[in-house]
């Protein structure tokens, strides 16, 4: 397996388990956090494909400003998820 | 039911993950994508027909204008409608305000201010890069409009909301929303005024002292403006709204 084939796998590893994460969490502040990781993760591997538009894109919006957005709404919601 | 559920989530996922298969490996040249004769129309000759060596902008900003300029009308409602749903006025925002659940009223803290001061003009600087070289690497109005929203938005987290609000009021902000899709739609209706079609910038050649290819770059860097417009201020009116409850008052 070449270096790039592992360092995909690593990104798509590491996705799913970020994923599984924000989804489980009870803290929705990790889960903001997490999925803030997620999206960071999403954007490495745009920019490894290529698609560097849409990884700057995935970068500004869903890691940086949205990630900002979810933590603003955890801030005025009851921190934990009750299910 | 959860059984249930996991049942039918893990079936699908072994469906997606057998169809899967068939599909053609990564760059495969066979690709439809790949192998169609509009992706080498656009490979070939989006350099002569816009002097634009970023393709994906070419294809955003020109080839498919009409659906940016509606995208960017799409944030814009969205905006519309976050603060239609969260902003309090009248005898709703004399209300007490609700005791939140880890409520830390303390003084902004001395070194994340100070950090954010240095961080500020570089930050806004960046975006005025990404939004100026959209269509020559990678970037645009929608990437610089969201790092310029976010520089506000990060002197609201380190100080609080009325100090980005010196700078740039909600108000304001949906003004300038509407600018933004202003700028895109008037430039749009001034090529047609020129006798083109909508959002046809070779026509502003007319006006412009250069060629119709160059046109279309600069009206292409011309609709970017717009769409980092609305951006911006949207991004901002979200945040002031939902960091709030809509009373616009106080920190994060």
């Amino acid at each position: 397996m070449t270096g790039l084939a592992l360092f995909n796998l690593f990104i798509l590893v590491f996705m799913v388990v970020a994923a599984v994460i924000s989804l489980r969490v009870k803290d929705l502040l990790t889960a903001s956090v997490v999925f803030g990781i997620y999206s960071f993760l999403m954007c490495l591997l745009w920019a490894e494909m290529g698609a560097v538009d849409v990884a700057f894109t995935e970068a500004a919006v869903g890691a940086g400003v949205s990630a900002v957005f979810l933590v603003a709404t955890v801030f005025n919601v009851k921190r934990r998820s009750s299910d | 039911m959860k059984k249930l559920a996991l049942a039918v989530t893990v079936l699908t996922g072994v469906l997606l993950l057998y169809a899967a298969q068939d599909f053609l490996a990564w760059g495969d040249l066979q690709s439809p994508a790949s192998a169609s004769p509009v992706s080498k129309h656009f490979i070939a000759d989006t350099g002569v027909d816009t002097e634009v060596p970023n393709m994906v902008t070419a294809v955003l900003a020109d080839y498919r204008g009409f659906d940016t300029m509606f995208e960017t009308v799409v944030i814009f409602i969205a905006g519309i409608a976050i603060i239609g749903i969260l902003r309090r006025t009248g005898a709703d925002a004399d209300a007490p305000a609700l005791k939140r659940e880890n409520e830390i009223a303390t003084e902004p803290d001395l070194i994340v201010t100070n950090t954010v001061r240095l961080l500020v003009p570089v930050i806004q600087l960046f975006a005025f890069y990404v939004l100026a070289h959209g269509h020559v690497s990678p970037g645009g109005g929608f990437q610089g409009g969201v790092i310029m929203g976010a520089s506000f938005i990060l002197v609201a987290l380190a100080w609080d909301l009325p100090k980005a609000m010196d700078r740039l009021s909600v108000d304001r902000a949906v003004m300038l929303a509407g600018v933004g899709i202003l700028i895109y739609a008037g430039i749009g209706l001034f090529s047609m005024l020129l006798g083109g079609e909508f959002l046809d910038y070779a026509e502003l050649s007319h006006v412009l002292p250069v060629s119709s290819e160059m046109a279309r770059y600069h009206a292409m860097l011309g609709v970017e403006i717009g769409v980092a417009f609305t951006v911006t201020a949207v991004m901002f009116a979200i945040y002031a709204n939902l960091s709030t409850r809509g009373r616009l008052e106080g920190g994060l």
